[in-house]
């Protein structure tokens, strides 16, 4: 048994390289918030999920895409799970360019829940001449894509300040002490009341900043609940059987050792 | 025994005169192994796992997966989101390489520990030297396929290693590439050849075990045995079923990272699509390659570098003739147990090196681990195994243990040092 | 006798060990099959909306649904008429034309334009009943997309659809 302790060991300390590679760099360390979707049961608070949601598409959709997300997604288990009317609504409330039809031209139409999201820019250099110079990166994997995480990205979103004597900004780039290095083209868009929360919830910079971070991790991963639950389910099963297979062991190896 | 075997039955000794599978089949249930066999000899079954494992769940996501540039990491994301349990066979597949790794790196270090690769065992080892230089080709190639940043920068880096070449090096990375720079050609011969790699792998696996099953399993005592005796015992169900216990631990490791942390062995950069303008501030290869990534950037110098990291994987093909003890099993070894245990930290350091960046202390660092790294195969092997005063082996393996006195002290040894 | 109670707890376990060794088998196969069943995605696009607004009587037009082609036809009373004339017993898979329409939409007829023997496209206006004629194996089909001689089994199927007013049919 001894043996295992060190093969697990050994993944720790595969764990703190990859750890301490995480906490390179000069910005401020992340805050840590304790998402209801962290440890093994995690799941995501759906109400959170629906209003973070509403600040995406109120507030960020003008600049970022998210093009590996389609409408029917918000209304699948595990999501922000809109009831099927409420995905048909929000679907339609977009205008997708389609065809080319029976005469060879493209139309737009009202989108439909097999769509992808809307991209605000053709393309990305279009985004990026639209953004002074920065292309808003497309945010369907943002959380897996940044070290940090969720946390990192809701550090950026309330991370602005002035900034610091002896640092001075060109115009068009803002002061973020939790970005790398330091500088960000994005300015800070949330402001207290920004967004109606349909549920009452106060939209707060600090409560928005936390929904739609809420909405980015599922984006990035919307399989979490199913992975979570499934990984109980074989581990359970795995140490079941296992301890079947020991004991199997013992009494087959028993006929040797009676032997000797 | 499977020399004499027939089968029971007429079909079955009709089949096995034309094609003897069932001589085969009953040679590998029968195969006398070493009783007293540890758990670091599980190893070598739960890499067969990890091997079928790979293909398995490879074939699946070739299904799927789209081998171009502007298409490919969308094919990830749609595996991830859309087909029905992509994201759980993606998952295995991408920690399955960590754990293959993970296995290999303990089944070398179990050789290394007892003398697996000495004589009468040098082509086993050479073969599985084959297998480790084929597994980091194929590693390597599979992570250039989701086209992230670090695929794009990774594949960069380590196609340009081959530039170091005097005089063709231009033209061979430019071959490689089928480009001017890593590129959607680029891309798609890696494809190809990662799906390829892994069947070369299955048939040297199958050449290691035939080769294996000649002069028969080493042992933690590290003696000879006679075969079938008292001191071996089948194959089947024996060793199976102490392999399977073995494997299902190791499953649930794999597991555990599957379901609760599926990227954390990875690199956040590479959720990135790739972009020939902008290089990621840190380029880190996978965890399993950062030793011989420490020993490339220890060298100022682009060919010395390179010359070194490929010497560094070769010289263990020169291994069993580098070690000029008679002994095999480290247990009864005083000295080389210890420079045993010193290149693990050191293989530790560099991989630890190997994955910050390449400035100050750091490099300071390498340069020793490095050293010391050549230091212990081509000066210290020789030297111990010359000098080094060995403890007396037993003369069987079951001997001792009827007494209850040498392997059972052998035993508690071997379980307190690793 | 605590011979034979040995052997059974022996037994016992065995079993039991290789019964949950067995299930995690299968229990792993399952999502190795159903990888290759349609996704997400696909299933996601299992619906066509058809304008029919330019459609003259007597015509026929083709669009693609679920990668299928799908006959959408504007009848003739004759032709109405006609497939409402034959007798079931004449036919090798008896069906009523009036269940092969809508109600109140008797023109129309939307069928999966796929041939019931072996998946190829029948050709329109062709073969000996005033329909359609797949020209792989010679199937003949009525105007009512009725199968009436050749190796088809059975008549062109009918997929789901509705009209969602007057000038479209909504597929799937």
């Amino acid at each position: 048994m001894k043996k295992f302790k060190i093969l697990l060991l050994t993944a720790l300390f595969l764990f703190s390289i990859n750890l301490k590679l995480n906490a390179a760099g000069e910005q401020a360390e992340p805050i840590k918030i304790d998402w209801s979707f962290k440890g093994l049961t995690g799941k995501f608070d759906r109400s959170s999920l629906q209003r973070g949601f509403q600040v995406y598409k109120e507030v960020c959709a003008s600049c970022h895409s998210m093009q590996y997300l389609s409408y029917r997604n918000l209304g699948e288990p595990g999501g922000p799970e809109f009831s099927e009317a409420e995905v048909k609504a929000i679907a339609a409330s977009f205008e997708v360019s389609d065809g080319p039809d029976a005469q060879g031209e493209m139309f737009t139409r009202p989108g439909r829940p097999s769509d992808k999201f809307v991209s605000p820019y053709p393309n990305v250099k279009a985004a990026a001449a639209a953004n002074g110079g920065a292309y808003p990166p497309d945010m369907s994997v943002l959380v897996k894509a940044r070290k940090g995480g969720a946390n990192y990205i809701y550090s950026v979103l309330v991370g602005y300040e002035d900034p610091p004597a002896g640092v001075t900004l060109d115009d068009g780039v803002y002061y973020n002490k939790y970005m790398i290095g330091n500088k960000i083209k994005m300015p800070n868009n949330l402001s207290d009341g920004l967004v109606e929360y349909a549920d009452g919830t106060s939209a707060t910079v600090d409560q928005m900043a936390k929904d739609v971070t809420t909405f980015l991790a599922w984006a990035a991963e919307p399989e979490l609940e199913e992975r979570h639950k499934t990984g109980i389910k074989v581990m359970i099963y795995l140490i079941l059987l296992s301890i079947l297979v020991y004991l199997s062991m013992k009494k087959i190896w028993s006929r040797i050792d009676s032997e000797m | 025994m499977s020399e004499n075997y027939t089968p029971d039955s007429k079909v079955g000794k009709w089949f096995n005169d034309r094609l003897p599978l069932l001589s085969l089949a009953s040679h590998l249930k029968d195969y006398p192994t070493p009783k007293n066999l540890n758990y670091w000899w599980t190893f070598g079954g739960i890499l067969t796992f990890c091997l079928i494992t790979q293909i398995v769940t490879g074939i699946v996501l070739a299904m799927h997966y789209v081998a171009h540039a502007d298409l490919a990491f969308g094919s990830v994301e749609h595996i991830m989101r859309d087909v029905n349990y992509g994201w759980l066979i993606r998952y295995i597949h991408s920690n399955g390489a960590s754990m293959f790794f993970l296995a290999v790196y303990i089944h070398i270090f179990r050789s290394l520990f007892y003398g697996s690769y000495k004589s009468p065992r040098e082509v086993i080892w050479i073969i599985g030297i084959l297998i480790y230089l084929l597994m980091m080709a194929a590693a390597f190639m599979g992570y250039v396929l989701p086209w992230g940043q670090m695929s794009f920068w990774g594949a960069t880096v380590i196609t340009n290693l081959f530039s170091a070449i005097p005089l063709v090096g231009e033209s061979i990375t430019t071959w490689l590439w089928g480009a001017y720079s890593v590129d959607n050609p680029t891309l798609n011969r890696f494809f190809s050849l990662h799906y390829l790699i892994p069947f070369l792998i299955l048939g040297l696996v199958v050449l290691h075990i035939w080769a294996l099953h000649v002069p028969g399993n080493n042992n933690p005592v590290g003696i000879d045995i006679k075969k079938p005796s008292k001191d071996t015992v089948p194959f089947h169900p024996y060793i199976t079923i102490k392999d399977i216990f073995a494997l299902l631990m190791f499953t649930i490791l794999f597991a555990g990272f599957v379901f609760f942390a599926p990227n954390v062995l990875g690199h956040s950069d590479n959720y990135i699509p790739a972009n020939p303008m902008v290089t990621p501030a840190h380029i880190v290869p996978e965890w399993y390659l950062l030793p011989f990534y420490a020993i490339l950037r220890s060298v100022p110098d682009k060919l010395g570098g390179v010359i070194l990291m490929f010497s560094a994987i070769f010289i263990l093909f020169i291994l069993p003739w580098l070690d000029t003890s008679k002994v095999r099993s480290a247990v009864y070894r005083p000295i080389y147990k210890q420079f045993f245990w010193i290149l693990v930290i050191d293989i530790f350091l560099l991989g630890y090196v190997g994955a910050m960046p390449a400035e100050g202390l750091y490099l300071v660092l390498a340069r020793v681990g490095t050293i010391y790294y050549f230091l212990h195969f081509l000066v210290v092997l020789p030297l111990v195994g010359y000098f080094e005063k060995t403890d007396p082996i037993p003369i069987s393996i079951s001997e001792p243990v009827m007494t209850g006195s040498a392997n059972l002290g052998l035993a508690k040894k071997t379980d307190e040092k690793i | 006798m605590t011979d034979t109670k040995k052997t059974n707890r022996r037994d016992f376990l065995f079993t039991a060990t290789y019964t949950l060794g067995a299930i995690g088998v299968g229990a792993t196969i399952w999502p190795f099959i159903d990888q290759m069943n349609p996704d997400k995605s696909v299933q996601a696009l299992a619906t066509t909306e058809v304008d029919i607004t330019n459609i003259e009587p007597g015509k026929s037009i083709t669009v693609l649904w679920r990668g299928k082609p799908v006959f959408l036809k504007r009848r003739t009373p004759e032709e109405i008429a006609e497939a409402r004339s034959v007798s079931l017993n004449e036919l090798k898979d008896p069906e009523k034309d009036e269940d092969r329409v809508k109600k109140g939409n008797d023109e129309w007829l939307v069928m999966l334009g796929v041939c019931t023997h072996l998946g190829c496209v029948p050709l329109a206006d062709k073969g000996d009943y005033n329909g359609w004629f797949c020209p792989c194996h010679g199937s003949h089909y009525d105007v009512s997309g009725r199968i009436r001689k050749g190796p088809a089994p059975i008549n062109m199927e009918i997929p789901k659809y509705e009209f969602v007013d007057n000038n479209t049919i909504k597929i799937g």
